[in-house]
């Protein structure tokens, strides 16, 4: 059994076991959403994120051991995210002539997922750091992250808050907007956009062109809008 | 590939550099985005080749990038466990009222700029 114990300690201490896994949970996540046709409860990243929870709280590994090597994946999130620049500056064309009415509608609906979503959390009674890991929860993760800790919230809380929103939005929010009779394809991008980020936009993008150009604009707005507002705001309340 | 890379890193280098220079409570890669899309729009909106392939290479697998940050919310199952009705509610309510709220909004003033 010695063999096996050294094996352990080498995998615990090098990156390699914890990448490997990262990418095998990921190949994971995706086989299973395109066995479901990509039905949007079927989310690769909820898929992969549960099944490495499960491997690492079986194996009793910590998560600090697990992320020493993971650390490699998740840095690449901070040019990712400046590459979401990208698709913004392709759609201009396409988007600028509707953009005032496009950053109002934005901006105000960034502003109520930002207020329901710490008027719920805090109403009911969730600890401060829970309400702050909350708030952030319609941008996209990675920028939801580092508001989070800003906040003073807990961003891997927050990690999974906002991946869990961004499939709500994207398998319910149709039906919520079809109730509500919106059917301006620019509106529904756009609800869609700023509720559910990028995993409203990607389906959003699979329905409809330009409802997919509006949701892609929306998720950045109100990544920047709500990146620049709403620490400023948290500052101001003092903290919910 | 690798001038797309240097180009989203320099934007992110500086957009953390602004950030803790100024001490703005805002992430660094945001104020990146905002760089690179303002110089982007400098150039009349369009993005070079290289960029082009490093961006949608990297947004192609962003839900794998989500990946290691998503699972540290295993270090947060008491507060899960404590508060998981707010949670869950802020979730499914809060995220499904801005979907509404957003949608009538946005057609009410898509309409009138027509």
């Amino acid at each position: 059994m010695g063999g096996f114990a050294e094996l352990w300690v080498y995998l615990s201490r090098e990156p390699l076991a914890a990448l490997t896994a990262t990418l095998l949970a990921w190949l994971a996540g995706t086989w299973c959403a395109a066995r479901a046709r990509w039905h949007p409860l079927a989310n690769p990243v909820l898929v992969a994120v549960l099944l490495l929870a499960g491997v690492l709280l079986a194996l009793g590994v910590e998560y600090r051991a697990y992320f020493a090597g993971a650390q490699f994946v998740h840095f690449l999130l901070g040019p990712a995210t400046v590459a979401l620049a990208v698709p913004l500056a392709r759609q201009w064309q396409a988007v600028r002539s509707s953009l005032p009415a496009a950053v109002a509608s934005v901006l105000g609906g960034g502003l109520f997922a930002v207020l329901s979503g710490i008027g719920i959390a805090a109403g009911l009674g969730a600890a401060p750091d829970v309400a702050a890991s909350v708030a952030p929860r319609s941008v996209t993760t990675p920028v939801a992250m580092g508001i989070a800790e800003a906040l003073g919230g807990l961003p891997g809380l927050t990690a999974a808050v906002v991946i869990c929103s961004g499939i709500v939005g994207a398998a319910l929010g149709p039906l919520v907007l079809d109730l509500l009779r919106v059917t301006d394809w620019r509106a529904r991008g756009l609800a869609i956009g700023t509720a559910a980020h990028g995993i409203g936009t990607a389906r959003a993008l699979s329905v409809n062109a330009v409802a997919g150009a509006f949701s892609g604009l929306a998720m950045g707005l109100n990544a920047l809008g709500t990146a620049l507002l709403l620490p400023l705001l948290w500052r101001l309340v003092g903290g919910a | 590939m690798i001038g797309g890379l240097a180009i989203l890193l320099l934007c992110q280098l500086a957009g953390e550099a602004t950030a803790r220079l100024l001490a703005l409570p805002v992430p660094g890669p945001v104020l990146g985005m905002a760089l690179l899309f303002a110089v982007l729009l400098a150039r009349g909106g369009e993005v070079p080749k290289g960029l082009a392939d490093t961006a949608d290479a990297l947004l192609r697998v962003l839900g794998l990038l989500f990946v290691p940050a998503g699972v540290g919310v295993i270090l947060h199952l008491p507060e899960i466990a404590r508060d998981w009705a707010p949670i869950a509610l802020a979730i499914l309510a809060g995220t499904l009222l801005t979907v509404g709220v957003t949608g009538l909004l946005a057609q009410r003033l898509l309409g009138r700029g027509r």
